[in-house]
């Protein structure tokens, strides 16, 4: 009774994870069949990464054959901001017990955004409740991902241009924390930065450079944000 | 290397150091997180965005072929629509038919 009531709350609260999953899991997944990789590398993507915009970018790293060094910089930067989701989910997860490696392991933007929901309905048990929402959500990103892969091997269609998925994704993305920053400082050194070090390095060589020097420039920059006060909102 | 082992090795990399980050709050960091990392993780996610929109575009030549205009238009799409409607789905969809339209049909 007790379990199935938690697995029934669980879904639910997964539903509007479940569409933007199975919709951009797909759109991975035609991504990277797209570029000669069949489904099980989508299965084997999404259920050993598992971080959505990363899969995105790593489509592209395979198909241009990115350098390990690349790979693993761009991994740390695009991913960094899961330390803060860990941080805040230090307390709530120290009693999981065996599920704990898991949910750690599953922490995602989105299900981020709802295990850290403040109140549980009752008769919840609490434990179950995160395991299955973590469990849940990274199933519909595997279905979706997979579904995908399978999907643009069986249509033959005209894919030309469908890689502007991922530009159309990472803009989407930049929109929403362009309207949540209160400085936009650190966006701008962002898109400056990539620019100039494209220019430079051209197009092959400039992702590294681009990250040492943002990277550095954030430190430099430090001092004014410090001084805007509040500049980020942590949600 | 093989195609099949370097690919196997990307996303083995890939994998071990997102799985890295996760953990890393509860292994190493518990109370005490060092302060250039917390602010880096603060912001690195607005740079390394606007990072990722360059890096799709940059093989676009904007001197020669359509001179970028498919790619212009659609971001602009992108932008004016999720500004709009604040819809993800709908903003990457409408994005990426228009472009295909656009390279497909149009240019």
């Amino acid at each position: 009774m007790k379990k199935n009531s938690t697995l029934r709350h669980a879904f639910v609260a997964s539903l509007p994870v479940m569409a933007g999953y199975l919709v951009l899991g797909m759109g991975f997944g035609i991504l990277l069949q797209d570029k000669g990789y069949g489904w099980w590398w989508a299965l084997l993507m999404s259920t050993t990464i598992y971080a959505g915009s990363m899969q995105y970018v790593a489509v592209d790293l395979l198909a241009g054959g990115a350098s390990l060094l690349t790979a693993a910089m761009m991994t740390l930067m695009v991913n960094i901001r899961h330390l803060f989701y860990g941080i805040s989910m230090l307390g709530r997860y120290q009693d999981a017990g065996k599920a704990r490696p898991y949910l750690i392991f599953a922490l995602t933007d989105e299900t981020y955004s709802l295990v850290c929901a403040p109140h549980l309905p009752d008769g919840v048990d609490e434990k179950k409740y995160y395991l299955y929402l973590s469990l849940l959500n990274q199933c519909y990103w595997i279905i979706g991902s997979v579904a995908g892969a399978a999907a643009g091997a069986a249509f033959a269609f005209n894919s030309i241009g469908i890689d502007f998925a991922m530009t159309a994704l990472f803009v989407v993305i930049f929109v929403e924390q362009w309207e949540k920053a209160t400085s936009h400082l650190p966006a701008v050194t962002g898109v400056g930065i990539s620019v100039i070090c494209l220019l430079i390095f051209g197009p092959s060589g400039f992702l590294i450079p681009a990250m040492l020097g943002i990277t550095a420039a954030l430190f430099l920059e430090k001092r004014w944000l410090d001084r805007s006060g509040e500049v980020y909102s942590h949600e | 290397m093989s195609k099949a082992v370097y690919s196997l090795l990307l996303i083995l990399i890939i994998a071990g150091v997102t799985v890295l980050i996760r953990f890393l709050p509860f292994l190493v960091f518990r109370n005490e997180t060092p302060k250039p990392i917390l602010y880096l993780g603060e912001v690195l996610p607005y740079a390394i965005m606007g990072m990722l929109v360059v890096y799709c575009l940059k093989n676009v030549s904007f001197v020669s072929g359509t001179h970028g205009l498919p790619e212009l238009i659609s971001v602009l799409l992108v932008v004016l629509l999720h500004r709009r409607k604040h819809n993800t789905l709908i903003s990457i969809l409408a994005g990426t038919v228009c472009y295909m339209v656009l390279i497909q049909v149009i240019f």
